[in-house]
């Protein structure tokens, strides 16, 4: 290993540390070095959103961000969602208006939405059509997608106090 | 969970108990009857995995020890190869291995038709290029190392020098006289020519015509595009004494029938399993010479080896498809009726044939298939493959039908147009309405409601006022409103039979399944199709859950490993509800009985007088009290087998095959669009998107609106954005997703879709496929939606994808 260094961050609540060439994407370090293969790698180059990550609370493209940038920060990926085997409302949502077929961009737009839907608590479903709009899906056609998060929105307002 | 807690599922429908024997494979199979499961739009199986990142995708698989692996390729069209050096390669750091193809030595992949040379050239693609490169991307030399960063590194040091040709990149080069031969087997590169119909009467139709139109349609080339690239883990297991080959592929079988071969060992020793999928459309049906070079590495290293593509490659070295060009000619009564079809195609099959398919897949499904949904009386096509310098092609999601169906639909158009007839009642005086019918192409058409989706799109368009929003906008001036129909069929039942009219030598169509119950009454049952995002999961287990009265809880399919099945013909076609799901039924038929049987025998009863009750169990007719649970049942067929009946084995297993007799069975669909040509832009806005589709007996609705929804995207992606170009020394121009336009979800309309339904009478389920449908109507729909919003302009247009220069141009009247 070229030029190591020692990472410290966190990933679904809990502290890592891991020794990393600078030139190692937060994609690889999640997948290989951490084994959260939920994130999934799509295009290397930052449009298809497969690989979207919660940095710090807001999505980011763990393929474009080298791992030593996210040194002490805060990271969630699609593994934090479900508690103890129970979908969480978005996945449900999810698998209830099948907004997924083959599944490899699911974990990506999972975390995009809860982006979208934290920044964007009362969107309309065209503003969560056009936050969508950052990730790529080959199978679905992104209807049933926007459908889901559109119906997610809906509930989480119902539920608000 | 009891089976009425699921969401989707009616709890009034009675469990439908079939009492099914043998018959024989010509005669009809579905025999009407419906049960609990079919038709209920159930969760998917596949969900909760997916969902929580809990899938296994190929690019997950860790392996102790294991090698990662890139590729040195081309960066040029066509030019022998005068230099090649690794040395460089061989000593960076991390490094472990480089080959090139003398190192490996692997025989080449060679997909041949049955037909004289007249009419087909087979060509060689090796699985890393010799002596010459024949496309930008082509492998060359494979390097492996400790990790993926190490193998860019020593890719990066390789040392390649080439002696350039001129490259051929179109039609017109690849076919001007003297033209560079991209292979020295083909010297005009024509490496398929087949004139597969010329009936009587073309001519005199044409003589006779009171109307004649003449359209040559285009379309670019297309990457399927999988949002997982292609990959494999190979690894040597030496207690096995096999190639463990780990694979995204549809069809895991070829991969192994292949990969045997060009390693030149004996098939048993390899096993190819594939893991969870994102997504093929066809482009991962055929061998890719990438997972053979990765497993001969495996195996020379005796260490486990990753090769994943990335994106880059995947668009420019990754099979693509659809580059086609049709002229047609129709001659029309002055009715507007089709009285002859004479079409010319050429496809451009770039640099290789692909394995089992050939060059030929293209050009002889449109001849196949050309005359599409209507009554045509005399018909004549040639079609050609052409090679070049730009990646090969491998079927993509639709094969040809999306082209042909454009072609023959812009004719159906032109020729309302020319008559002053409304092009909906053009095709309407022209389609199939009697089945089964026999058509001028030999293929017989099984019953299907062409009319009946066309007349319901048209009145639902209709209905919601489209019509006279088109008239308003048309009041306003500067506003371009236009509708455009598409009426097509395709055919989802390719068995045998069918695919050996194409004259393959590698020929699909059977596939086969085993089921077994374990003793707790659960059941694991395999097909040779392999589920990519089409819900087999679900779908399947929903089939067996039917015939065996069982939950469909408790049916696991199990697919993608050679081990597991004899062999299969894997996803692709459109095949796997039909031929798979039907092999997957009758396996259950078959140990359904066997349950009866056992079960008779310990309550000592006529067999006659028992059946499955539905609910996870066999029943006594004549004192329905008594009933034994297949729990009950599996205990003794697997433990206490002393008590079984003499003449039945112990366990329970049971397997069957399928294959579609004849010409197979065709689903049908007409789509409606509405689109708004942007005039300050040209850009084209879907306004309103309408389907209706008849795939049969629908297993899950959710799951066919699915796959009508996702191939209605790609098909749109086809008409409006994607094309895979390259510029005159073959240089691709579209190598990231900065240039190659991939649709999302502000420009994929919502559609809306309306089932009707004509059961299959060769398939067990009575259903059809459902894969392709959407991607085959959608270019031709939205071409003529496009047009009819031009219509004030005098232009036509019949190339996809439709630029937005194109539509500006067309409505500054600079076209």
């Amino acid at each position: 290993m070229r030029d190591p260094h020692l990472l410290a961050l966190t990933v679904n609540d809990e502290e890592h540390e891991v020794v990393v060439e600078p030139r190692r994407t937060l994609a690889d370090v999640l997948r290989h070095d951490l084994l959260l293969t939920g994130t999934h790698v799509g295009c290397e180059h930052g449009v298809c959103g497969a690989c979207t990550v919660l940095l710090d609370d807001a999505p980011v493209r763990a393929c474009l961000v080298f791992a030593v940038q996210a040194e002490g920060s805060s990271v969630r990926t699609v593994e934090s969602l479900a508690d103890h085997g129970e979908l969480s409302d978005l996945q449900q949502a999810f698998s209830d208006h099948h907004g997924l077929q083959c599944g490899f961009c699911t974990p990506g737009f999972l975390m995009l939405a809860e982006g979208v839907l934290a920044e964007q608590p009362d969107a309309s479903r065209e503003e969560i059509r056009e936050g969508l709009s950052a990730n790529l899906c080959r199978c679905t056609g992104y209807q049933t997608i926007v459908d889901a998060v559109h119906a997610t929105a809906c509930a989480r307002r119902e539920a608000a106090p | 969970m009891t089976t009425t807690d699921l969401p989707g599922v009616p709890p009034d429908v009675d469990p439908d108990q079939p009492e099914r024997g043998e018959r024989p494979a010509t005669e009809p199979r579905f025999d009407g009857r419906r049960g609990r499961w079919v038709g209920a739009s159930i969760p998917r199986h596949e969900d909760p995995r997916l969902l929580t990142g809990r899938g296994r995708f190929v690019d997950d698989i860790a392996l102790s020890g294991m090698l990662h692996a890139g590729f040195v390729r081309a960066t040029v069209a066509h030019a022998a190869i005068t230099e090649l050096d690794l040395t460089a390669t061989r000593e960076v750091h991390g490094v472990v291995a480089a080959y090139d193809a003398a190192d490996l030595a692997l025989g080449d992949i060679v997909a041949v038709l049955d037909r004289p040379p007249e009419e087909f050239t087979p060509t060689a693609m090796p699985i890393l290029a010799r002596g010459k490169v024949r496309f930008v991307g082509e492998p060359l030399a494979l390097v492996v190392a400790h990790d993926p960063y190490a193998v860019e590194d020593g890719i990066e040091a390789a040392r390649v020098s080439y002696d350039a040709l001129d490259a051929v990149v179109s039609e017109e080069t690849a076919l001007a006289p003297g033209a560079p031969a991209v292979h020295e087997e083909a010297p005009d590169n024509v490496l398929l020519d087949v004139s597969m119909f010329d009936t009587p009467g073309v001519d005199e139709a044409f003589a006779d015509a009171a109307l004649t139109v003449d359209v040559t349609t285009r379309s670019g080339r297309q990457n399927a595009l999988p949002l997982e690239t292609r990959g494999v883990v190979a690894s040597w297991d030496a207690r096995d004494d096999q190639l463990l080959v780990q694979t995204c592929s549809q069809v895991p079988h070829q991969v192994r029938t292949m990969l045997a071969r060009s390693l030149r060992i004996a098939e048993r020793t390899v096993r190819v399993t594939v893991p969870d999928m994102g997504g093929g459309f066809g482009q991962k049906c055929v061998v890719g010479r990438e997972e053979i070079a990765v497993a001969a590495a495996a195996q020379r290293l005796d260490r486990p080896v990753k090769w994943i593509e990335d994106r880059r490659e995947a668009l420019t070295a990754g099979f693509l498809a659809r580059e086609q060009r049709y002229r047609t000619r129709a001659a029309f009564d002055a009715d507007g009726r089709i009285t002859a079809l004479d079409v010319d195609v050429v496809c451009d099959m770039g640099a290789y044939s692909c394995y089992p398919f050939t060059a030929g897949i293209e050009p002889l499904m449109a001849s196949a298939e050309m005359p599409s949904v209507y009554r045509v009386p005399a018909y004549r096509v040639r079609g050609r493959a052409i090679t070049s310098n730009k990646a090969p092609t491998a079927p993509y999601r639709g094969v040809s039908r999306p082209q042909y169906v454009m072609a023959i639909e812009r004719v159906m158009e032109r020729a309302a147009r020319e008559l002053g007839l409304d092009p909906v009642e053009v095709r309407r005086r022209n389609v199939i309405t009697e089945f089964p019918y026999t058509g001028v192409n030999g293929v017989t058409y099984d019953p299907g409601t062409y009319l009946e989706s066309l007349d319901l799109a048209e009145a639902t368009i209709r209905d919601e006022g489209w019509y006279e929003a088109r008239e308003e906008a048309d009041r306003q001036g500067d506003r371009h409103l236009g509708i455009g129909f598409c009426c097509f069929s395709e055919r989802t039942g390719y068995g045998s039979e069918a695919f050996a009219k194409r004259k393959m030598t590698v020929v699909p169509g059977f596939d086969l399944s085993e089921i077994r119950m374990d003793t707790t009454g659960s059941v694991v049952v395999t097909s040779g199709t392999m589920n990519h995002g089409q819900s087999h999961e679900t779908t399947f287990a929903q089939i067996v859950a039917d015939r065996l009265g069982l939950d469909v809880a408790r049916v696991k399919l199990r697919q993608g490993d050679t081990e597991r099945i004899a062999y299969g013909w894997g996803t692709f076609a459109s095949r796997s509800v039909t031929i798979g799901g039907s092999a997957v039924a009758l396996a259950s038929e078959r140990l359904g009985e066997l349950l009866c049987r056992i079960a008779a025998h310990l309550l000592e009863t006529r067999p006659d007088n028992v059946a499955l009750d539905g609910d996870g169990g066999v029943v006594q007719l004549d004192d329905p009290a008594r009933r034994l649970p297949f729990e009950d049942i599996a205990d003794v067929a697997h433990l206490r087998s002393h008590l079984l009946p003499k003449d039945v084995e112990p366990a329970l297993t049971a397997t069957a095959s399928f294959d579609v007799p004849g010409d197979g069975t065709f689903s049908n669909a007409t789509h409606a669009v509405v689109v708004e040509a942007d005039p300050g832009t040209g850009e084209i806005r879907i306004l309103r998107y309408v389907c209706v589709e008849d795939c049969g007996v629908v297993i899950n609705p959710k799951v066919v609106d699915g796959q009508c929804r996702g191939g209605i995207a790609q098909g749109i992606a086809g008409a409006l954005f994607e094309e895979v170009t390259y510029d005159g020394h073959g240089e691709p121009s579209a190598a990231s997703f900065i240039d190659y336009l991939v649709p999302t979800a502000t420009e994929i309309p919502d559609v809306s879709i309306q089932h009707l339904e004509t059961p299959c009478a060769f398939t067990a389920n009575g259903a059809k496929g459902a894969g392709e449908g959407g991607t085959i109507g959608a270019p031709a729909a939205v071409l003529n939606a496009v047009n009819d919003a031009l219509r004030h302009t005098g232009v036509e247009l019949d190339t996809t994808p439709i630029h937005p220069s194109t539509v500006l141009a067309a409505l500054e009247g600079e076209l």
